[in-house]
Formats: structure tokens, sequence, C-alpha cells
């Protein structure tokens, strides 16, 4: 039950197949033998057994509120929850409870969805490992899993993989099977790159078709709520569920369309896929080039039309995306001062001293690092000379899409990472900062174009873990992008952790899930 | 937040400064001249702030005005109240601007701990509304009865928010903060350095208040920080380029802002004059601050017409200038014109009606119930009313006596009822008794006109018999005496004699 998708389970809750509170249970089991993922901040036990409880009388009434009434999610701890600690992985904010929900949580939550947990993340969701919150990092749950095991001949503890970052905890959360479907937040790859690291599909929505009202922010301009699920019709209904206009928040756009299920037998002979030149970058694996060929050749079998273009733009926008970053960055850490919420230092022999000693016990080297060079960029005497540099090539890198979607492609089809998941071990070998530049190389542009993106897994690497497949649409075309992301998951057979993992307990599930991926394809 | 020179002089030497004035705004080629630029801050009147629902109010329990927004509680946005876009437009057309069809809000950081989120959301780089024209009025001459125009000009007017308070406890070296006024939306409006002395900004300053008073978008209330102004002070030679500037801030009246400048002009060419330098005060800090385009906030756009909003833009939710336009009230240079005009009164009285809150009114009022002419009432109302008012420091609207009250008394003296002196000594009655009318006050205290000529008769006998000098006098050809003989059967009547006739009897009995 747990492996299924959660259009899946939503039948079986509504059969009575399961009960809400069961299935409740069963996560929150799943949870707890999977704490060594580290994939939870914080698991709210008491409110979702009470939220499965009240869903329950609902789906016994026969009057359940939608296909999401008693299904389980994660929610990345930088999205706000009334009454609930929400940390973003920062001595900052450790004991910090919000008064308000999310826009987006407060959707699920009036689905009748039951919150599970908050889940870990980089601190401030600044880093692309989840190995730099102050909870520690997030384990990719496919290094536990046997083809990783016997690939690699790991027998330490410490040959775990990483989850990439920073929606890490979400990907795991969902990967993991402890929840259905989770929030993950998305700056510049963030839900992405965990998303294709941990074997999810992660959404990144069009900018703007998602309220941001209670994300913590990394990059207003660029951030936008993700979402991380096990199929990419579940993304769809939840996108369905959460897009539209937000009066909280003046950048939401209204929703071109109402989006329910995707139609389950898309069409791409009439669909032009833009293979870019320029994302055949150095240190991209031979594996994950391997894939990319491999789905642009099924495309091109199934009659799609499948051309090289160009984004000549490419190459700036990394440094250009860490200029704008570290700028807004700078100036949203600001709030964090000690006086209304979060930490305040015991230092306080004048307010001066306490905002130092406060911003220095709270923040962690990469939030304070970034902070330092954002000022420096926003300086009057440099703000020219890199603010509005870095936008005026945002500009171009914008365009750039523009022109290849102008010029008659559908989608474009590309690496979602360089690789698959490194060892912790080896990726702390360089810093948050390095790594930063090297894992979102392939995810940033779409958010400094406020693109919709989506990583599809395909397969598994020959060390057993997973490798995804990035999909990038023009603007509010999101339901065009997912439908092509469906088309490749039906054929890809991307497998299910559940098939190797708790086999004895689960059997029967995953006869379930094997069921419905082969009548899918 | 830059620390400059803090005005505030003190009030027993006005007589010296009220002397310097005249001074400073006269000039000759070769002399120091100060010059005058503006900064204020006018506080929207609107009933919640600019980016939050909270509501706006003045002394209010500390921190009970405070939304999660106000407070910068992680993961809120902005969302800009629009009555605020259509205070700031309607103050840019009153003052002759022109109105960004799109403007853009932009973030100066700095810490402080009154300012929660550490940066002001303000329009820097494309605000509201540019280039504008404000025309004030100088009173000069003698019975400053000449009236003078002047022009200033507005750089612009742009929308951003208000700091909380701090309150510095030194006992406890603690610092308390109160967030009710964090987030209150304010309009900056730059003018140019186009003043030479406190007593045109003061008077620049009086006229934009009684404008934002008339347009209702800002109650302009110095005392209360509803608008604060600051000054940018600089003096030098006519044709040279201008010396360096200092700062006034933080005076809470536009008498101390005049005092203040003029000090400042003062210390500034006393420097000077001495061989020294002015320093500029400014914190160094604040130049270098920076500013960073808003993200939450998407440009403003505000349409001319209705016919120019795009498919799908409900009107009811759009800005439109045009529709503004049409809504803009009577301004104060304008009424003043209409008064002078209207009723035929000097321009000086025109500016003492329009500067009073609701003594416009209160003047047409009295007009309405009265056929006295307009002229005869004008001095009522700006000496007698506003004279009684201004000692007890009463509004308009606290007067103990109504229009239709003193209509009545003007009425009973206008009829012949009373002399013009028994009317000022009714009013007197009428103020101390409120409620009572002018007929009853004079009934009460036997104040009618006495006309009953036998009466008349006699007591101007009695005078003429006890004067033979003056009646000599005026036998003789200084027919001014008589005057004096009448006087005095006024005094004998205590003021109720008709003066026409006795005028008459006492001719008879001179002649």
């Amino acid at each position: 039950m747990l492996g299924l998708f959660f259009l899946g389970v939503s039948l079986a809750l509504r059969e009575g197949r399961i009960s809400p509170t069961e299935l409740c249970k069963k996560c929150l089991n799943r949870i707890k033998k999977t704490q060594h993922l580290n994939a939870y901040i914080t698991v709210t036990e008491e409110s979702a057994l009470k939220q499965a409880q009240q869903s329950e009388v609902r789906l016994l009434k026969g009057v359940p509120k939608g296909p999401l009434d008693g299904i389980p999610f994660a929610v990345k701890d930088n999205f706000c929850t009334k009454n609930i600690k929400t940390t973003c992985a920062s001595k900052m904010l450790k004991d910090y409870t919000p008064p308000y929900n999310a826009t987006v949580v407060q959707k699920l939550l009036d689905q009748g969805a039951v919150l599970m947990g908050k889940a870990n993340l980089d601190e401030f969701a600044m880093g692309a490992g989840c190995t730099d919150g102050a909870f520690g990092p997030v384990k990719n749950p496919w290094s536990y899993a046997a083809p990783y095991r016997e690939q690699t001949g790991a027998m330490l503890e410490s040959d775990w993989a990483i989850t990439g970052g920073s929606s890490g905890g979400s990907a795991a959360a969902v990967a993991s099977l402890t929840s259905y479907l989770a929030l993950g937040s998305d700056t510049g790859g963030s839900t992405r790159n965990p998303g294709a690291l941990c074997g999810v599909v992660a959404l990144k929505p069009t900018y703007g078709l998602l309220s941001r009202h209670g994300l913590i922010p990394l990059v207003n301009s660029m951030d936008v709520p993700g979402i991380m699920a096990r199929s990419v019709n579940d993304a769809a209904i939840v996108l369905g569920i959460l897009q539209g206009l937000d009066v909280r928040d003046s950048t939401t756009v209204p929703a071109p369309s109402p989006l329910t299920e995707l139609p389950q037998d898309f069409d791409v002979k009439n669909i032009c896929v833009g293979i870019p030149k320029e994302y055949h970058a150095p240190g991209l694996s031979e594996e994950t080039l391997a894939q990319w060929s491999r789905v642009a050749d099924l495309f091109e079998r199934a009659g799609a039309q499948v051309k090289q273009v160009s984004l000549p733009h490419t190459q700036y926008s990394i440094v250009c995306y860490h200029v704008l970053c570290h700028a807004e960055v700078a100036s949203n850490m600001a709030r964090f001062d000690g006086l209304e919420y979060g930490h305040r230092s015991q230092i306080d022999s004048s307010t001066e001293v306490m905002y130092a000693s406060t911003r220095h016990e709270g923040f962690n080297d990469v939030v304070r690092g970034r902070i330092l060079s954002g000022n420096y960029f926003l300086l009057k005497q440099n703000y020219q000379h890199y603010f509005v540099k870095a936008q005026k090539v945002r500009r171009l890198i914008a365009d750039d899409f523009r022109n290849v979607f102008g010029s008659g492609v559908d989608v474009l089809l590309t690496p979602t990472t360089l690789s698959d998941a490194a060892c912790y071990q080896d990726f702390t070998q360089e810093d948050n900062r390095t790594r930063s530049a090297q894992e979102d190389v392939f995810t940033q542009p779409a958010n400094m174009a406020g693109l919709p993106a989506v990583s599809v897994p395909t397969a598994l690497s020959r060390r057993g873990l997973p490798i995804g497949l990035q999909l990038i649409g023009p603007a509010l075309h999101d339901k065009k992008l997912l439908s092509v992301a469906q088309w490749i998951e039906q054929r890809v057979g991307f497998p299910s952790i559940s098939d190797w993992d708790y086999s004895r307990e689960s059997r029967n599930d995953t006869a379930v899930t094997k069921r419905e991926q082969t009548s899918a394809v | 937040l830059s620390k400059g020179f803090r005005g505030g002089c003190c009030p027993e030497r006005s007589s010296k400064f009220s002397f310097m004035w005249l001074s400073l705004c006269l000039s000759t080629p070769q002399q120091l001249v100060g010059v005058v630029g503006l900064e204020i801050h006018a506080q929207i009147n609107s009933s919640t702030k600019l980016f939050s629902g909270s509501s706006v109010r003045f002394s209010a329990p500390p921190n009970s005005l405070v939304s999660f927004f106000d407070a910068s509680l992680p993961g809120t946005l902005p969302v800009l109240n629009r009555r605020c876009v259509e205070a700031a437009v309607m103050t840019g057309l009153a003052l002759n601007c022109n109105i960004n069809r799109k403007s853009l809000f932009d973030r100066k950081h700095y810490f402080y701990a009154d300012l929660p989120a550490g940066y002001q959301i303000t329009q820097q780089r494309q605000p509201v509304a540019v280039d504008g024209t404000l025309t004030y009025s100088l009173l000069e001459g003698k019975k400053r009865s000449q009236v003078i125009r002047k022009n200033v000009h507005i750089k612009q007017i742009q929308l951003e928010q208000d700091s909380g308070k701090s309150l510095h406890d030194d006992v406890h070296s603690q610092t308390l903060i109160d967030l009710n006024r964090a987030g209150v939306g304010l309009m900056e409006l730059v003018m140019e350095p186009d003043m030479s002395c406190g007593e045109e900004a003061a008077a620049a300053v009086r006229e934009l208040q009684l404008i934002l008073q008339a347009l209702g978008t800002c109650q302009g209330n110095m005392s209360e920080g509803q608008l604060r102004v600051d000054a940018n002070v600089s003096v030098h030679r006519p044709g040279e380029p201008l010396g360096v500037r200092t700062e006034v801030k933080n005076i809470n009246s536009v008498r101390y802002l005049a005092r203040a400048i003029d000090y400042e002009i003062q210390r500034q060419i006393g420097i000077l004059q001495r061989g020294g330098t002015v320093q500029n005060e400014t914190r160094a800090y604040d130049s270098k601050s920076g500013f960073m385009p808003e993200p939450n906030l998407p440009p403003l756009i505000v349409y001319e017409d209705n016919a120019s909003l795009p498919a799908g833009i409900d009107a009811c939710q759009a800005v439109v200038v045009q529709k503004i336009k049409e809504g803009l009230p009577e301004l104060p240079s304008i009424k003043r014109d209409r008064l002078v005009q209207t009723y035929g009164i000097l321009p000086e009285h025109s500016f003492t009606l329009v500067n009073e809150d609701g003594l416009v009114e209160y003047f047409e009022a009295v007009l309405m119930a009265t056929k006295k002419e307009p002229r005869k009432v004008i001095g009522w109302v700006t000496n007698e009313l506003l004279g009684h008012l201004k000692q007890q420091d009463l509004s308009v609207s606290q007067s103990p006596i109504s229009p239709p009250a003193l209509a009545e008394l003007l009425e009973l003296q206008e009829t012949g009822h009373i002399s013009s002196s028994v009317a000022k000594q009714v009013f007197q009655k009428m103020w101390r008794s409120p409620g009572k009318t002018a007929a009853q006050i004079t009934q009460e205290h036997d104040l009618g006109l006495v006309s009953d000529t036998a009466q008349l008769h006699s007591i101007c006998q009695k005078v003429v018999d006890s004067h033979p000098d003056e009646v000599h006098a005026i036998r003789n050809g200084n027919k001014k005496v008589l005057n004096k003989l009448m006087g005095l059967v006024q005094k004998e009547t205590k003021g109720r004699a008709d003066p026409v006739l006795v005028r008459k009897i006492l001719q008879e009995k001179t002649s």
C-alpha cells in the first residue's frame, strides 16, 4: 500500500480497503523505521492522527473532500505551518512556531490531506546536497536499498549517498514511502535536484502560478513552491489544487486552466523536443548522457520532432544566478535580528552588539557568507556593476528561452543533474559554494526565466542510484509539460524502491505497483 | 535617519527671530543668502497600512496594531493598499505633478530596531508622481496685506512605509519598540531648494498642509507626526555654486520650522564670515546603504481613464487618474480667490479664513442667515470670533457661538435694535453663556437701543447743560466737538442710544 501512487491509495481509501488512520499509522511506523535518513525535522504524529481521524469520518460518510482526503504528505521546513515549528534547518529559527499556514499548506489541509511532518533541508534552502542544515544531513533512501548496496559493495554506515538539495528531506520522505507527496521549494533547482537524485517526480511550476505566501524566502524573484510525488499524474493533481491567484501574494497569476488528471494517451507526434547543446556540459556523467540520448531516441521513434537548439547565454547563468541570489539573501535575512522572533543572543550590551552576536550564532557559514557577498553586491558603488549587470544577463537568458519556444519548440529535454547522487564523503570534499555552482547548473536557468520544469526519474545508474531528466516548457504551459513528462514516465519503467525495500512486509503492495505500471505502459 | 542638526529654538527669542526673517528674505548680490530644500513625510490618511490590513490609529496601546507582515514574520508578503495609491495620485494631481503610469517599489536597507524587516519599501527609482509645483503666498508689508506668490518645484512624490517607534530607557539600558506605526503609508514629497529662508519654507509647508487637508489625503497634524519636515539648508552668494548642506530635522510645528531654518542659516553665515567651513553632518553610512528592487511587488500601474483599462481589469480595482481628477475638491488657492471675488473681502482676510479649519464654512453659514454685507461680517469672524477662539485654544467647531447665533446678533445690529458697541458686549455675553440668543441677552440686560425721543432729549439736555465750553466751541464752528458730546450721551446710556437720533438732537440743541 505504501508504494502506491496516491491516486491508487485514494481509491483504496474510498473503497474502504484501508482507512486513513491505518494509512497514517503505517506511514508513522515507516518514519520511525527510516529515522536514520533524517528526512524529517519535526514529525507531527499527534496532529496527523487527528487529521486522519477527521478524514475517516468524512470517508465513512461518503463525503471526501477530494482525491487528497486522507493522503499523508510532508512539507519542507521552510513553509510556515500554524502552531508547528518551522525551523529552516537553522539555529536562528530552531524554536520558531509560526502563527499561520503558508497558502500552499493550507490548500492541502483544506483538501483533507494529512500532514506527517516538516522535512529537512539545507539551512534556509541554501545548498544542493541537503548536507548543510543545523539538524544534520539527509541520507538518500536508495543508498540503503539492495541495488546500491549490492552494486557498490557498500558495507559501512558511512557509505551512504546524499539526497541532493535543498529539499532533500521532502525527496527522501516521498522516496522512502513515508509520504505520498511533499512540498519542496525551488529557487535554483532545489526541488528538481533532490527529485532526480532520489528518483521521484519533481515539479517546479511556472513562477507565479503557486503562492509564495508563507514560504520563507531564499530569492523572492525565483522561489517557487515545488511538488514532489511518486508519479507525474499525482504531481499534476496537486498542481491543480495548489495553482492560482492568491491575494496574499501579489506576484501570483490566475491559473490558465483548471488542471485535473492528465490525458493517459498523450500523442507526441506533433511535439517538437529541443535538445539544448549548451547542456552538454563538462562533468556530465556518461550514464546521464546515455539516459538523455535514450529518451531523445524514444521521442524520435514515436514520431516527435527532436532537434538541437541553442541557448547561447546559458554559460553565464549560474554566475548571475549567484549574484542575484546572494543580493536577495542579504536583504531577506536582514529581518533575523533576534528582536521580534527567533534566536536572540545573550550578549546584549547594546542593540548593535546583540544584532551581531545573534546573527553570528544563528546562521551557519553558508548563510553568513552569502549575506556578506550579497551586501557587497548591493553597495552603492557595486550595484551597477554586479546586480544590474546580472539582471541584464537574466533578461538575455529569458530571451534565449523565448526565442527557442518561439521557433516552434514545445519542450526542452535536458539532464537534471550532472550525475547520480554523490557519496556524502565525496560530496563534502568541496564547499557549499562550489557544489551549488556545480549542482544547479542545469536547473537554475528555468528559475532565472520563471519557466516550468519537471524532473522525471528514468533509470537506476550502475551504482543503483536514480538518474533523472528534466523537461522545461514555456511559461504557463505546465499541463503540456506534465503530459510530455508522463509520456516519458510511461515508457522508461523506473522501478519503485518498494521492489527491494521491506519486501517481506509489502509484497502485496509491490505487486499492485507493478501491475499499475504495466497497465500504464 | 541621518543625524543632522536638531532644530527647536527657544520660544522666548521669537522677537529676535522675526526681525531676522526680514533681513534673511531680502538679499543683495554680494550677500550670503540661504538656500532651503524640504523633504516632507506625510502620513497617508487611510484606515489601513500601506502593505497590510492593520488599522492606522494614533495613540493606540503599543503594539496593538501589528499584523504578521508589520512584524516582518518570515514568509509574509506585502499587498499594496489601493487607497494609499489613490491618495498619492490625488496629491500629485493637486501639486501639478506628472503621474507615472508605471512606478516601481524598492527596498532601502538599514539596521534599525524599529524597522523590523531591515529594509523600508519605498520608491527610489520610479516614484508614483514627479515634477510638480507648489504655489504658496507670503503676506508682506506693514499690515501683512501685500500678497506675494512664489513657486517651489516638487521633484517627486513617492510611496513608502513608515517605521515603528523606539523608546530608549537609559536607566535600565533598554530599548522598547512600538510597531503600531510600522508600515503606515507615507508620501515623501521632495521640494527642490527653491526657498531662501524660514518664512518661505514655513509658508510652503503651511500651504501644503492646507492642500493635503483639503484633499483628505493626510490629516497634516505636525505635533502628532502626521506631517514631518526635514529641511536641507545651505548658504551661498547668488550666482555661485550651492554651499555645503546640513539638515534641520524633527520639527513639530510650522512656526519652529521657520525659526530653526533661520537659526541654521545664520549659524552657517556666521561660520563662513569667520572664515570657517560648514560641516556636512549627514552620516556617511546612509549614502552607502543599498537599494534593491522589491521583488514581491509587481510594477504599480495607474490608468489614464476607463477607456485605457485593459480587458479583464475591473474599473473598481484599478487606479484611474481621470476619476481621481474629477473628484478633486476645491484647493485652498482657488478657494481664496473665490472668497475675494464673491464676497469682496480683502485678500489677507481670505488667507485668515482658509488658514483656520472650518472658518470658511462658518463665515458662509453666517452670510446665509444675515442680510449684512460680507465686508461687514468678515471683521466679526476674523477678529471677534477668531480672537476668542485663539485665546481659549479652541477650534472653529468648538465655538460656543454657532453661525446662526452670530447671524442673529448681526441682524439685531443691522436692523438698528442694538448699536455696534453693544453688539460687541452681547457677543461677549453669548460667548460666556452658550445657548442664549442675542435677543435674549439684549432683553435680559436691557441692552436694546434707546430710541425714545423724550428720554433721549432729556439725557442730551443734561449733557449740553453740564458742558457749556463744548457747546460754545461747537457754536463757533468746531463741529468735531459734537462727537465728544455724543460719547458722553452713550456713556450715560451704556452705548444703547440710537446714534442717529442722538446726533440729530444734539445738533438741534447746539445750533
